[in-house]
């Protein structure tokens, strides 16, 4: 029976080395396919008509010159006459014709009568809403009242972060094509292929075991793909319609902006209190928001901070914007722009840099404190924190005000159940099939990386298979959950494989199983290095059968963990003619346990950094009042940052002892987390003033400098 | 709608049919044509459309032939037409960069060029850059520097990179960040980039 661990540091081969990732050269050359690249023989094109109105009822819909039109397969009313819409751009017909354009002309031909009813797109007045804020139940811990009135510091601020969207660039959609009545292959751009299927068979009333989901490459995600959406069932009923002929719908870039993305806005009133030597005592907080029609949940505020006497009140708003979605770390980064915004303003008053108030105050973040405290010193390093921050406002001549802001954050990240199958055949190929799915993130890599370190091969010897859900199943890519699940489960199955390979090995050695080891491409005696078999000769002993091995997780063996810190800090400066904030330097140190890649790991939280910038100074779903519907549906005007735009970036994982033996954690969420908080803090210590909410665009930032709403 | 009529699978019919009957012109046109000669303002200009017309193009080096409407764009040929899917459509617009290809030395947005002007252009999309299975030296520092994530944006951000490199030999960081200011990245792969153009800017090009 295997020791289920992962190996000392000593004896790592691959593992938690630099290694370029196994997609790399596919991606670089243009032979990775996305759904998007999908062709299929006889493929239809379907496009959807949407609602140009954010409430309305519809009255009518003729289809018929669609419908005779040369060209159209198939067209499908799915939001019928009486229907009330509830968001604009929601999905009212789909057409599926021979190409593009002519789906196009046919849903420009339907003509569809609305009954305009009132929409509410605004989310900053919970008064203006009316009856659509919903206030949720008020969290209270300690005696929040008579510790304000006891601190002798009091700071108050608005804080709060606006609607963005995910803005993937390959955009929602699938291809679906019917093999007889009930058979269906989805080609589908997803971050849960194993969990397609279930969501589809009952709007289709087939079952789940006769709908093959594949995905070799996703062109992102980012919280917004576990589902099929309305427009994934529509292409398969399309491709019903039109004889089972494959139907294609990719969103179009306004309708992607517009309804498949969304991370709800929060924003929040706090008075946040302190004894005069600095200890944190006393948090309120009154925040609202909105994630569209549902209203949404709550900021978990204060974030990582355990203020004793605390009170939250939230006030959801339910309005016309449309849906949210889960977008990379859920609700964590407009909590720590409130939080750490409040803390930051606090320190501000208390007349302390807050590197220092938070230093002081780090039992105030609970069992991860040593590692926080650890981080932060780092950082301040990296930063030059010490010799270049100032207290609140950058009192140098010139318009051009510098500045430096901190946050930090936490994350779960335990893996998520997987499942993979190991083959080691008996000429020695080794091959793994998963039904994951690689984000990106170099969920590949890894992979390859735990099969070669463990079976002793270079990473080039492993065969991965995953992205299609006849492999076993493994859990959707959320949450940072992905590198757990399924390293653990590759590491144990690769153990496993190695316990029977040794027992057919060890008779042609002369020595018991485990006196066996796997190193070097050899099956070998660990006494007696010299005695051995090329790993192609031992699996030659496995009797001219393969031997596949179920491997999975949950699982023996303490291989995975959750719960992370991660401190970062910005630099900015600050026109304060024109507004401009220009980010010049981000530092990140995060731990995420036991690093597997450490080049796909760093550029995880690189790329969370850009992100992070461009949440901080650009993104915005930006609603008109009048017409309520998005009035920056596409890539000039919902922007995102450019590669000059984002400064210097610099990241710092921690490993090795006090990390490493933790086991895997997730990474994706985490660094992605302060940007906002940051950044943020950074322009309030350079201009001396609180700007509320992100994103900081220069109207935002020139209110704030005039002592006015922006 | 089920039906297999040849006139219905032509989507091309009634635009043009339509073209042609307000424009008073004759109904005989074949499916596909090539220009059509018309003097106008004194020269014999080519006219093409409404319906396809076989257009030839020059796409890493090999002269391709295209039948599309005159509104195809380059990117949409190259996709549909040649199963070149390397440049992706992502914006639609010219503003992000994804479709990114090269013509007559210069990198172009190819959702934004249509294919009728293609005609007779040098064109190299991404595909063409590697040579004889061997990744172009920008394709190489692309994966030494891990340049990229979900990869979306990866094959026109190298091809940018590959045109940008073609024209600064010796860039300072400064001159990346304005020369590749025209393509963008969701995962945020820029700081990759970044080291990825310096590495094959020393490394030396291969045209």
């Amino acid at each position: 029976m295997a020791e289920y661990k992962w190996p000392e540091a000593e004896k790592r081969t691959l593992i938690g080395k630099r290694i370029s990732r196994l997609d790399g050269p596919d991606k670089v050359s243009g032979r990775a396919k996305y759904t998007y690249d999908v062709s299929r023989p006889g493929l239809l094109h379907g496009k959807i008509l949407r609602s140009p109105h954010a409430h309305a009822k519809i009255v009518s819909i003729d289809t018929s010159a669609a419908e005779a039109m040369p060209g159209v397969k198939a067209v499908l009313v799915i939001q019928g006459p009486g229907t009330e819409i509830q968001w604009a751009h929601d999905e009212i017909v789909g057409v599926a014709a021979v190409d593009e354009p002519t789906a196009e002309d046919a849903a420009r031909a339907i003509k569809v009568q609305y009954e305009k009813l009132p929409h509410l797109v605004d989310d900053h007045d919970v008064q203006k809403a009316g009856a659509s804020a919903k206030p949720m139940a008020e969290q209270k811990e300690g005696d929040p009242d008579k510790a304000l009135a006891e601190a002798e510091v009091v700071s108050e601020g608005e804080y709060g972060s606006t609607v963005m969207t995910h803005c993937c660039l390959e955009s929602h959609g699938s291809i679906s094509e019917w093999e007889g009545e009930k058979n269906l292959l989805v080609h589908i751009s997803t971050q849960n292929v194993s969990g397609i299927a279930g969501q589809m068979a009952g709007p289709l009333g087939i079952t789940a075991g006769d709908i093959r989901v594949k995905q070799d490459h996703i062109g992102g995600g980012f919280g917004s793909k576990f589902g099929p959406d309305r427009w994934g069932i529509v292409a398969a009923q399309l491709s019903k319609k039109a004889g089972g002929k494959p139907v294609k719908i990719m969103l179009e870039r306004d309708a992607e902006q517009a309804v498949a993305g969304g991370r709800p806005s929060y924003y929040g009133h706090v008075k946040i209190g302190a004894k005069k030597d600095g200890a944190i005592t006393a948090w309120q907080s009154e925040t609202w928001g909105t994630s569209g029609i549902g209203g949404g949940g709550r900021p978990p505020v204060p974030y990582v901070l355990e203020i004793p006497n605390r009170r939250s009140a939230h006030t959801p708003i339910a309005n016309n914007i449309g849906s949210s979605r889960a977008w990379r770390a859920p609700n964590h980064p407009q909590a720590c722009v409130i939080t750490f915004g409040a803390f930051e303003d606090l320190a501000a008053k208390l007349g302390r840099d807050p590197y220092d108030l938070l230093m002081q105050n780090i039992a105030l973040t609970g069992v991860r404190k040593d590692i926080y405290a650890e981080e932060l010193k780092v950082a301040a390093d990296l930063m030059g924190w010490k010799k270049s921050w100032h207290s609140r406002g950058d009192k140098t001549p010139g318009h051009v005000k510098r500045g430096l802001g901190l946050a930090i954050h936490t994350w779960g990240g335990r893996g998520h159940n997987s499942n993979g199958d190991l083959t080691l055949q008996p000429d020695g190929s080794v091959e793994l099939k998963m039904g994951t799915q690689d984000l990106g993130t170099g969920t590949r890599t890894a992979l390859a990386i735990v099969v070669g370190d463990t079976l002793g091969l270079p990473l080039e010897a492993v065969n991965l298979k995953i992205g299609d859900n006849q492999y076993p199943a493994s859990g959707g890519s959320g949450g940072s959950t992905t590198i757990g699940g399924v390293s653990s489960a590759a590491r144990r199955a690769s153990l496993d494989a190695l316990d029977q390979l040794f027992a057919k090995v060890a008779p042609a050695l002369g020595v018991e199983p485990t006196a066996l080891e796997a190193v070097g491409g050899r099956v070998r005696v660990k006494a007696d290095p010299g005695k051995s078999l090329s790993w192609a000769e031992a699996c030659g002993k496995l009797g001219g059968i393969p031997l596949t091995v179920r491997g999975a997780n949950p699982g023996p063996g303490d291989l995975i963990n959750s719960g992370v810190g991660g401190v970062q800090m910005a630099d900015v400066s600050v026109d304060t003619e024109t507004g401009r904030v220009r980010v010049n330097k981000v530092v990140a140190v995060q731990d995420c346990g036991l690093v597997l890649d450490l080049k796909t790991a760093e550029s995880q939280c690189y790329g969370a950094l850009v992100m992070g910038v461009s949440y901080a100074l650009y993104e915005e779903k930006v609603m008109d009042p009048i017409s309520g519907r998005m009035l920056n549906p596409n890539m000039e005007f919902y922007k995102l940052a450019g590669i000059g735009d984002v400064g210097e970036l610099v990241v710092r994982m921690m490993t090795g002892k006090g990390y490493d033996e933790r086991g895997v954690v997730g990474l994706g969420e985490p660094p992605v987390i302060s940007p906002g908080a940051c950044i943020s803090n950074a322009v309030a210590n350079a201009i001396g003033v609180r700007v509320p909410h992100i994103p900081l665009t220069p109207k935002r930032v020139l209110a704030a400098l005039e002592g006015r709403r922006a | 709608m089920h039906d297999a009529d040849d006139k219905k699978d032509r989507p091309d019919a009634v635009s043009r049919r339509t073209f042609l009957k307000a424009s008073g012109m004759s109904l005989s046109v074949p499916a596909v044509l090539g220009p059509r000669l018309v003097r106008a303002a004194g020269a014999e200009v080519e006219v093409f459309g409404p319906g396809k017309a076989r257009l030839a193009l020059d796409v890493n080096g090999t002269p391709r032939t295209v039948e599309v409407e005159p509104r195809v764009t380059l990117l949409e040929a190259l996709r549909h037409d040649l199963d070149l899917t390397g440049a992706k459509r992502v914006c639609d617009r010219g503003t992000c960069g994804a479709c990114t290809v090269i013509m007559d030395g210069k990198p172009v947005y190819s959702c934004s060029v249509l294919a009728i002007d293609a005609r007779g252009r040098r064109i190299t999309t991404v595909e063409g850059l590697a040579a004889g299975g061997k990744l172009h030296p920008v394709q190489q520092a692309f994966v030494d520097n891990d340049a990229q994530q979900c990869g979306f944006c990866t094959p026109g951000f190298v091809v940018a990179c590959k045109a940008f490199l073609d024209k600064h030999a010796n860039p300072t960081p400064a001159d990346v960040e304005k020369g590749l200011g025209g393509n963008l990245c969701r995962c945020g792969t820029y700081v990759g980039v970044r080291a990825a153009v310096m590495q094959a800017a020393k490394g030396g090009r291969r045209g």
